[in-house]
């Protein structure tokens, strides 16, 4: 079908980042890829079209005990394929790793008209080159992705918070560091802030998810949906830095109202701020990290001078020789 | 190759560091493959990154191919030297540069070996990705085949692990790309290099995530009278959803062969062995421990031990990492399988291989990863015997095919290398491969790292865009344009 296509296309899953810059784009719609081809119990794997539910995957795999590890925010109309493309990641990434990490194979249509697969369905496989990690967070730009593998976890029988509070920011940190240096097996390790109010959530599961925690602090309800959503906003930086930016990168976002959730453990964080005119000041505050603008980017989305250009630029010509998917909407004009 | 060549290429790294004399040249013709052997016309031992590139940068000039060489571990033939072409050997380039245990990262070079990044960060912290090799392999062979060892099922693997590299691509060209932090703008080109075995440039630096200890660790091994028994243990156990830091299957002759070997008091004649164990917290272990043991009761096992201390844990692993070297006590010559199916499948995939190795004539000892569904199947013969040879890698070969029946792969920690190449079209289709050549073409166009690997036919990469031209090595006959 895409075989001697000229007009730029833009492969649309769900509809929910409506943030992505549109450009004049022929939308490619993955609604009708929506089949669950196979979901291999004994096996914990999966293999899914690009455009199937989020959701609806979740509740086939919960009526076995499974899930897919992945808590994206507002997965509510999210497709599996969108979420793939986006490298969308919440608060269980601390523990599972994020997207590129649970796919193991994909199913890919490129602008010439190939179909081409890799990976497989066995969750470890090193047999070829692994273009599922090319795929997962190319926002489109490379192919359309037509289906994923995916590995599975056991749902867990039960789960256990814990909250601890601290509203200065280098003591924050100093906790931090010393929770990470525990040997604790949290599945999530967050860390918000608002408005000079910081908490840090962890969450435990497991047969003794309850004592894992008590361990740690106090047990309490925390309302992780409300966590990941603090990775929405009117405009949204993603700072790729390092555990110990986290006083510097809340100072950023406190000096510019914004609020932020942080992957502790990870260094990544996300700052929601009211409008787009502190990005740039944020970016240079937070130099030399990345920061990339996800909600709201109308244009400088990307940061400058990323390392690998040209190799990306040589992927970006051999993937996608007609330049047809989403022409330079990706890091660096690809 | 040109004398004026190899004079200028050990000029960059001092004569002393380049081997030319075939005595020299003969240590590194192998890796851990010994049936494939290759005489390059120079090995060069680097000590810098500079030095790699300067290296790279001629042999790009000259349209030399080369190789990148680890420890020469590797069990695919992936470092097999390019006749009369350059070895570049990283042995040498062995620093650790820096330990940030805040961050949770080492940076090394890439001849460190496995072993010496946990030994760097211990004990309070360890590098997960543990090869039963991890005291000779490097960490630069480990990246260049995405290693796994016996706590990957929990753990993962090396690509889960690298969060930077510094490499010199086929152009001579260095780059860096991710480093301490996570999610680098742009395509995951870590994700892309980490398992390309040396085909897209040589990795000179490398960032790694290192994590905790565990606080407690827990091991047993559990006998069994089938392997249909034992695999159905691993089934409720993984159900049940324990994920256990590792679970390993050894059968009776695996078993036999062991206990010649490492004297752990095993059970000889017993037809399967599982060796399961639990690491992490505390509370997590004690409560699921007792339901390991009473899960290997209930399916059939009248012999389960817990190893009461390190000492005897420290056994336990010992018999299980001796299946290897040990069946050289049952058999003159083996070959090493790596194939991996879905685990549901395995009791069938066991049953094929037993069927075959009838029909052959040929004993197949196994020995696997279990939660991972990764099998090393080691077939026997005697290479003496005329033909036997050809035999035992022929049933080799239907193994493979056995576990891509039941939805596998015909590899899942050794690599392709020269080796398991010429099964890639049964994994892969034409264009599946066509599109493995674009990655590798965007990395490295003039196809100079590491040819004749990975890709069953020698492929060259069609300049994009541009008029074309004839490359050397298709004038050469040795490769044509896909
Ligand atoms: C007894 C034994 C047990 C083993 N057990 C395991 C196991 O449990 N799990 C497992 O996964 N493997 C295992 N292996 C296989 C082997 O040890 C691994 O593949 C290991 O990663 C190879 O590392 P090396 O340094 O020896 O690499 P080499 O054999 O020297 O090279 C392997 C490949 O890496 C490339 N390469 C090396 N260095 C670089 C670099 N710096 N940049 C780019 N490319 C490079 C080479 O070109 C080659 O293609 C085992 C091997 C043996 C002999």
């Amino acid at each position: 079908m895409l075989k001697g296509f000229q007009r730029p296309v833009r492969p649309v899953g769900g509809g929910t980042k409506r943030w992505l810059p549109v450009r004049e784009e022929e939308p490619l719609e993955t609604g009708a890829l929506n089949r669950i081809l196979e979901h291999n119990v004994g096996d914990f794997t999966a293999v899914l079209e690009a455009g199937v539910p989020f959701a609806e995957a979740q509740r086939t795999f919960a009526e076995h005990g499974q899930r897919i590890a992945w808590d994206p925010p507002d997965p509510g109309g999210a497709t599996v394929g969108g979420i793939v493309a986006t490298a969308d990641s919440g608060p269980l990434r601390h523990r599972y790793g994020g997207v590129r990490d649970l796919v193991v194979g994909i199913n890919v249509v490129l602008s010439d008209g190939t179909v081409a697969k890799a990976g497989g369905k066995v969750i470890k496989n090193v047999a070829g080159y692994d273009l599922a990690k090319l795929f997962a967070g190319s926002f489109g730009t490379l192919g359309l992705i037509g289906s994923v593998a995916v590995r599975l976890h056991p749902l867990p029988e039960r789960t256990a918070s814990v909250v601890i509070e601290h509203h200065n920011p280098d003591q924050l940190l100093e906790e931090v560091l010393t929770l990470s240096r525990r040997p604790l097996e949290a599945d999530k390790f967050d860390v918000t802030w608002s408005g000079g109010h910081g908490r840090i959530l962890l969450e435990f599961s497991g047969a003794s998810a309850v004592d894992q925690a008590g361990r740690v602090g106090q047990v309490s309800d925390v309302d992780w949906g409300e966590v990941r959503g603090l990775q929405r906003g009117a405009v949204v930086v993603k700072v790729s830095g390092r555990p110990t930016d986290l006083p510097k990168v809340i100072r950023a976002a406190d000096d510019h109202s914004g609020t932020l959730v942080s992957r502790a453990g990870l260094g990544l964080t996300w700052i929601a701020l009211q409008s787009a005119d502190s990005v740039a000041a944020i970016r240079a505050e937070l130099a030399p990290r990345h920061c990339t603008v996800l909600d709201g980017a109308d244009t400088g989305q990307w940061p400058q001078d990323v390392p690998g250009h040209v190799v990306m630029e040589r992927l970006k010509a051999r993937f996608d020789p007609a330049r047809i998917f989403r022409p330079g909407s990706f890091v660096g004009g690809i | 190759m040109d004398g004026r060549v190899v004079e200028e290429l050990s000029r960059i790294v001092g004569t002393e560091w380049t081997y030319t004399a075939e005595h020299q040249l003969r240590t590194y013709e192998s890796d851990g493959l010994l049936q494939y052997r290759g005489t390059p016309a120079c090995a060069l031992l680097p000590s810098t990154a500079e030095e790699v590139q300067a290296i790279v940068q001629v042999c790009a000039r000259e349209s030399i191919p080369w190789v990148a060489r680890g420890a020469g571990s590797g069990l695919s033939g992936g470092a097999l030297p390019v006749k009369d072409g350059v070895l570049i050997v990283l042995t040498r380039m062995k620093r650790i540069l820096e330990i940030d245990l805040d961050n949770g990262r080492v940076c090394v070079e890439p001849g460190v070996t496995n072993a010496n990044v946990s030994a760097a960060v211990g004990p309070a912290f360890f590098y997960p990705p543990d090869p039963s090799s991890q005291i000779v392999c490097s960490i630069g062979g480990n990246v260049a085949e995405n290693s796994g060892g016996a706590h990957c099922f929990k753990y993962g693997f090396t690509t889960n692990y690298v969060t930077g590299l510094e490499l010199v691509l086929g152009d001579g060209e260095l780059v860096q790309i991710g480093g301490y932090e996570l999610d680098s703008p742009g395509y995951d080109l870590l994700g892309a290099f980490v398992g390309s075995e040396g085909t897209l440039g040589v990795a000179t630096k490398i960032w790694l995530r290192v994590v905790p200890s565990p606080e407690t660790v827990k091991t047993l091994v559990a006998f069994f009278d089938s392997t249909h028994a034992a695999g159905e243990a691993v089934s409720q156990i993984v159900q049940g959803g324990v994920v256990p830091g590792a679970i390993e299957m050894m059968d009776a002759r695996t078993i036999e062969a062991s206990e010649q070997m490492a004297h752990a008091g095993y059970p000889v004649g017993r037809a399967a062995a599982l060796l399961v164990e639990l690491d992490g917290s505390q509370h997590e272990c004690d409560a699921r421990f007792d339901e390991v043991v009473s899960i290997c009761e209930g399916c059939g096992s009248d012999d389960v031990r817990v190893a009461r201390d390190e000492a005897e844990r420290a056994l336990f692993w010992k018999t299980r990492k001796a299946a290897f070297p040990a069946m050289g006590r049952i058999s003159p010559n083996y070959f090493v399988q790596d194939g991996v199916i879905p685990r549901t499948k395995l009791p069938e995939v066991l049953e094929r291989i037993e069927q075959l190795g009838e029909e052959y004539g040929l004993i197949v000892a196994n020995v696997f990863h279990a939660g991972d569904g990764n099998l090393h199947p080691l077939v026997c013969y005697d290479g003496r015997v005329e033909g036997e040879a050809e035999r035992a890698e022929e049933l080799s070969g239907l193994i493979l095919d056995a576990c891509l029946d039941a939805g596998g792969s015909i590899t899942g920690e050794h690599g392709v290398g020269v080796d398991k190449k010429k099964h890639m079209p049964k994994m892969f289709a034409e264009a599946d491969l066509d599109a493995f050549q674009r990655l590798r073409c965007a990395f490295d166009p003039a196809g100079l790292a590491n040819p004749g690997k990975v890709m069953p036919t020698p492929r060259l990469c069609g300049e994009v865009p541009g008029p074309y031209r004839v490359h050397p090595l298709e004038a050469a006959g040795l490769a044509e344009r896909f």
